[in-house]
């Protein structure tokens, strides 16, 4: 239990650094912007309480906005995929439950699962997120592309994350 | 009541999800609205330093241009040096002096964070309250203008950039004076639109644009850009025009502050004489 939280918060200190002070200045032009902080919500245990994970969440975002100057957009969004995790994961869990000890990763769960999870996740967090960056529909095409563009290069991210850093239990 | 109680409980997730949503909606309408009353932002000092260890790294890369540009700006200063005039031993000149009276004083500030690829950008620059910023400050680069202050703590203030969709910058041509409100439509972060400008201007690919005296946060006649290219769209009385900013914003590294000496003058005239009309 205290191992797990360690893990989250170093997770969670390691994602908002490589998002604020790398990929920050990755500059993919108008439409990709990549967000790959939102893997620490999507890893975070299957076991956690609905309303802490909303808590999280909620955190999560303000650290961002804080980083971003954008008071509550990070946080609204985050807040959002938080609330649609848990319906997410028990729409798509398997027969009987999610075995303790697994965790929300390529590794575990299979890629397809992870795909489904996590690109769905994404989406809808993307996108909240630049519809409410932007507040009006005037330019609905042109943040549509945007938000398509930059989950697929989100998602991309996270993956390559999740590829570096969790295939270890492979080679045990 | 119990009922109503029980309710609640049984959908406390859902409530605690609403209520969460609804805090952050205040919290954005907030950073519309008014200044220095956030939970958290840029110019905290953990999050300031992050991005300032980060940016001292970043620097390195880019000093040969700094260089380059510094040793410009100084051979452009050096023509400003008292050695530089003759001496006019005139007792006219000498009463010329009290003339005039300084209105903008510059401050530099280093930028510890900037953004350009999102649909409102900030600059985060190392001066704050302490080196006397306050909020609608100018802020701009020896190549042009960069935004405006938004938020300042003791040694940090954010600055929304011009590449920003709340940001207005009243602008003219060097040419004739007409002016109109620069805008930026979030397409590209190397042009911006210059609206309203009436159709009877002679407008020419390449004409400077510079800032206008009626903006009231910038002075007059800091370089803005040139004139790309301009349209003028069906049943409208004005053009629209692509202007392509003279500063690469992705590459500032040291910005002015422009402090208005006669800022709260000003301002205090114009709300006076605006409560007047309305009574």
């Amino acid at each position: 239990m205290t191992t797990d939280l360690i893990k989250n918060i170093i997770r969670f200190i390691v994602l908002v650094l490589l998002q604020v002070v790398i990929v920050q200045n990755i500059h993919l032009g108008m439409y990709i912007i990549l967000l790959p902080y939102t893997l620490f919500i999507l890893m975070l245990p299957f076991e956690t309480p609905r309303v802490l994970l909303l808590v999280v969440s909620f955190i999560t975002g303000m650290v961002i906005d804080g980083f971003f100057d954008t008071q509550g957009l990070h946080t609204a969004a985050c807040t959002l995929m938080g609330f649609s995790r848990y319906y997410l994961l028990r729409f798509i869990s398997p027969r009987d439950g999610y075995e303790p000890g697994l965790a929300a990763t390529v590794e575990d769960m299979g890629f397809t699962w992870f795909l489904s999870y996590a690109g769905t996740l994404i989406l809808i967090h993307h996108f909240y997120f630049f519809f409410l960056e932007i507040f009006r529909f005037g330019e609905i095409f042109r943040t549509l592309l945007r938000i398509l563009l930059s989950s697929i290069g989100t998602f991309t991210f996270v993956y390559l994350i999740q590829f570096l850093f969790y295939t270890k239990r492979r080679n045990r | 009541m119990r009922n109503l109680i029980a309710f609640f409980v049984r959908h406390n997730f859902t409530f605690v999800f609403l209520l969460l949503q609804l805090l952050c909606f205040i919290l954005m309408l907030r950073n519309r609205n008014y200044q220095g009353s956030h939970l958290l932002n840029s110019t905290n000092q953990v999050v300031a330093k992050v991005y300032e260890t980060s940016s001292n790294t970043k620097i390195y890369f880019s000093l040969r241009e700094e260089n380059d540009r510094l040793a410009k700006e100084n051979a452009i200063l050096k023509n400003y040096l008292k050695s530089s005039y003759a001496a006019i031993p005139l007792i006219e000149y000498k009463k010329n002096d009290t003339f005039y009276k300084q209105q903008y004083t510059y401050l530099d500030a280093k930028v510890v964070n900037a953004s350009v690829n999102r649909r409102s950008n900030y600059l985060t620059i190392n001066a704050g309250s302490a080196q006397g910023l306050s909020r609608d400050m100018a802020v701009v680069h020896p190549e042009g203008i960069v935004g405006i202050i938004k938020d300042v703590s003791a040694n940090y203030a954010s600055v929304m950039s011009v590449l920003h969709k709340d940001v207005r910058v009243n602008c003219q041509l060097k040419k004739d004076g007409s002016y109109g409100p620069l805008i930026w439509d979030g397409k590209d972060y190397r042009y911006c639109l210059l609206t309203d400008i009436p159709t009877h201007a002679r407008l020419k690919k390449g004409d400077t644009v510079i800032t206008s005296e009626l903006s009231g946060i910038f002075p007059e006649g800091i370089m803005v850009g040139t004139i790309d290219s301009y349209e003028r769209r069906q049943n409208e009385q004005f053009y629209t025009v692509k202007v392509k900013l003279s500063v690469d914003l992705k590459k500032t590294n040291h910005v002015y502050i422009v402090k208005n000496k006669f800022k709260t003058e000003r301002d205090s005239l114009e709300k006076k004489s605006q409560t007047q009309s309305d009574d």
